[in-house]
């Protein structure tokens, strides 16, 4: 029985060992990804081309996904305040709760399944193939050829699609309440313009949704180069792009707007 | 006589504390076709990979061209790199790209040459292996003879002086078998370059090489020209060349006594 456990308690040790090596080879090569980024600056197109792959491509889900939680929050939104009568209040309510938190938080969660599951895959399987081996023994980096314009797509594109996620949010808000429901047009659109600041709402919720392109995008990156050049180990490397990301996103939405959003004007 | 293009001196290599090569000694002249062959496990690829510069060596020595390749730097390395050529088992074509950008990709990166001039490079490469004609097509679309012709001409687009082969033989039906086998040949001579082919395929690779190592644990077991492998009399050569089931490579790897494992006892004695 002492034998089982002081295995057990091994082969604690070695996954917690294990867990701060990875981070800190993560560490390393999102450093070395930032080194590396001249080429992705020097020829553009690299970029535009990988914008096209991850933004374009999940503008769909993004759109859709917005408009109907905007929908919901209209409708909820309505449901709840025409108690109080405060129903003209549904335009400040759905434009608050999208731009300061749903837009950013479900466009990183939505982008980190579509986009930052493909990214881990690609790359992933460009290693298990060779692809990468052969890229570096033509003398040609494949950090800063395949890696780091992958990464600055996914930075440029997340605050895009979460302000576009937004819009289409208020839309949605805007169909529901004024042309489904009947609340007034005027008090929908102006409660909204009083009640929403673009510097501590608008602003706040781009830097926030920064923020989470940097991260999504370099954890999509590194499990793909990390990922054991296996079947299995690209498809563990693709799961943990998209629960790592929830978490990460989830947990820096909550320090970032402790930061952002104290009550305080 | 010139210097040697590839020195290999008392070379060693292991991953964490298990040996893979063990105080390896070669050299390779310009212009030949040297075929390095072994069982599998027994370091071919990663004396392909030192020779490359992927991984360090343990102890020893890689001169490629009178460098020393484990003491370059980075930058220096890939300049070396530039003059050496590598075909991958399977290719190792770029999925996203079509076979005229995969024989491109190498001279776009490496130089300024002007799109119409490319294009003509590209054709030309890919005419040496007999597919110019499908030069709009995806990686998708190629047979496993295909690509590896598709991948022999991007290793070659900007001339190298080195090629390296790994396992090119291996998947391939006997045409396309005969068709890689003779392009290396005709490549290396017609190019001027040094062709290293690791391989197990004793019956082509004979065909086509100048001469011939065995690797068997790590070490050199036997080496010479094709005619002196298929006359030798060394039991592991003529194990390996005549594809013979047991001999110094053993049929069973390592295992407790067989009864042992199955806890038969024995009843009848």
């Amino acid at each position: 029985m002492p034998k089982r456990i002081i295995t057990s308690i091994q082969a604690i040790g070695h996954r917690v060992i294990d867990s701060i090596w990875r981070l800190g080879r993560a560490a390393r090569f999102f450093a070395l990804v930032l080194l590396k980024s001249t080429t992705s600056f020097l020829r553009f197109s690299l970029v535009i081309r990988e914008i096209y792959f991850v933004g374009v491509l999940s503008l769909i889900i993004i759109l859709v996904s917005g408009l109907f939680v905007g929908m919901v929050l209209g409708l909820q939104g309505y449901e709840t305040l025409q108690k109080y009568g405060s129903e003209s209040a549904v335009g400040t309510l759905v434009a608050l709760s999208l731009v300061r938190e749903l837009g950013p938080v479900m466009a990183a969660l939505l982008f980190a399944s579509r986009a930052g599951s493909a990214i881990t895959a690609e790359i992933g399987l460009m290693k298990a193939t060779e692809q990468l081996s052969a890229m570096a023994m033509m003398a040609v980096d494949p950090v800063a050829r395949v890696v780091a314009p992958r990464f600055w797509a996914g930075v440029i594109s997340m605050p895009l699609l979460a302000a576009l996620f937004s819009v289409l949010g208020v839309f949605g808000g805007y169909l529901v309440a004024v042309v489904f429901i009947g609340v007034d047009e005027g008090s929908f659109w102006s409660s909204m313009q009083n009640a929403v600041d673009f510097r501590y709402d608008i602003v706040n919720g781009v830097i926030k949704s920064c923020f989470f392109g940097v991260t999504v995008t370099a954890i999509a990156v590194f499990e793909g180069f990390d990922a054991p050049p296996t079947a299995e180990g690209v498809s563990g490397a693709t799961t943990r792009t998209v629960v790592t990301s929830a978490l990460a996103i989830l947990g820096l939405d909550f320090v970032l707007t402790s930061f952002m959003f104290r009550g305080v004007d | 006589m010139s210097a040697p293009l590839i020195e290999i001196k008392d070379l060693a290599f292991s991953y964490n504390t298990r040996p893979i090569l063990r105080s390896v000694n070669m050299t390779m002249p310009r212009g030949k076709v040297i075929a390095i062959m072994g069982g599998s496990g027994s370091g071919k690829t990663t004396l392909l990979r030192l020779i490359g510069g992927e991984i360090k060596p343990t102890a020893g020595y890689v001169k490629v061209a009178d460098q020393v390749v484990h003491k370059l730097s980075r930058n220096d390395l890939f300049k070396l790199r530039r003059k050496m050529g590598m075909l991958f088992q399977f290719g190792a074509l770029f999925t996203d790209l079509s076979v005229f950008d995969n024989v491109a990709f190498q001279i776009r990166e490496h130089t300024n040459l002007p799109e119409s001039m490319i294009r003509d490079l590209v054709l030309m490469k890919l005419h040496a292996v007999g597919l110019r004609g499908a030069y709009h097509l995806m990686p998708a679309e190629l047979s496993g003879g295909m690509a590896r012709r598709v991948a022999l001409a991007r290793s070659i687009a900007l001339d190298p002086m080195l090629i390296m082969y790994d396992e090119p033989f291996t998947g391939l039906d006997p045409i396309s078998l005969s068709v890689i086998g003779s392009l290396i040949r005709r490549l290396t001579d017609a190019l001027g370059m040094t062709s290293i082919v690791v391989t197990h395929d004793v019956q082509e690779s004979l065909k086509i090489v100048d001469y011939v190592y065995f690797l068997a644990d790590g070490v050199i077991a036997a080496h010479g020209t094709p005619q002196e492998v298929k006359d030798s009399v060394t039991p592991f050569v003529h194990q390996f060349v005549h594809g013979e089931e047991d001999g110094p490579v053993p049929f069973h790897y390592p295992a407790d006594a067989y009864q042992e494992d199955l806890k038969l006892e024995n009843h009848f004695a």
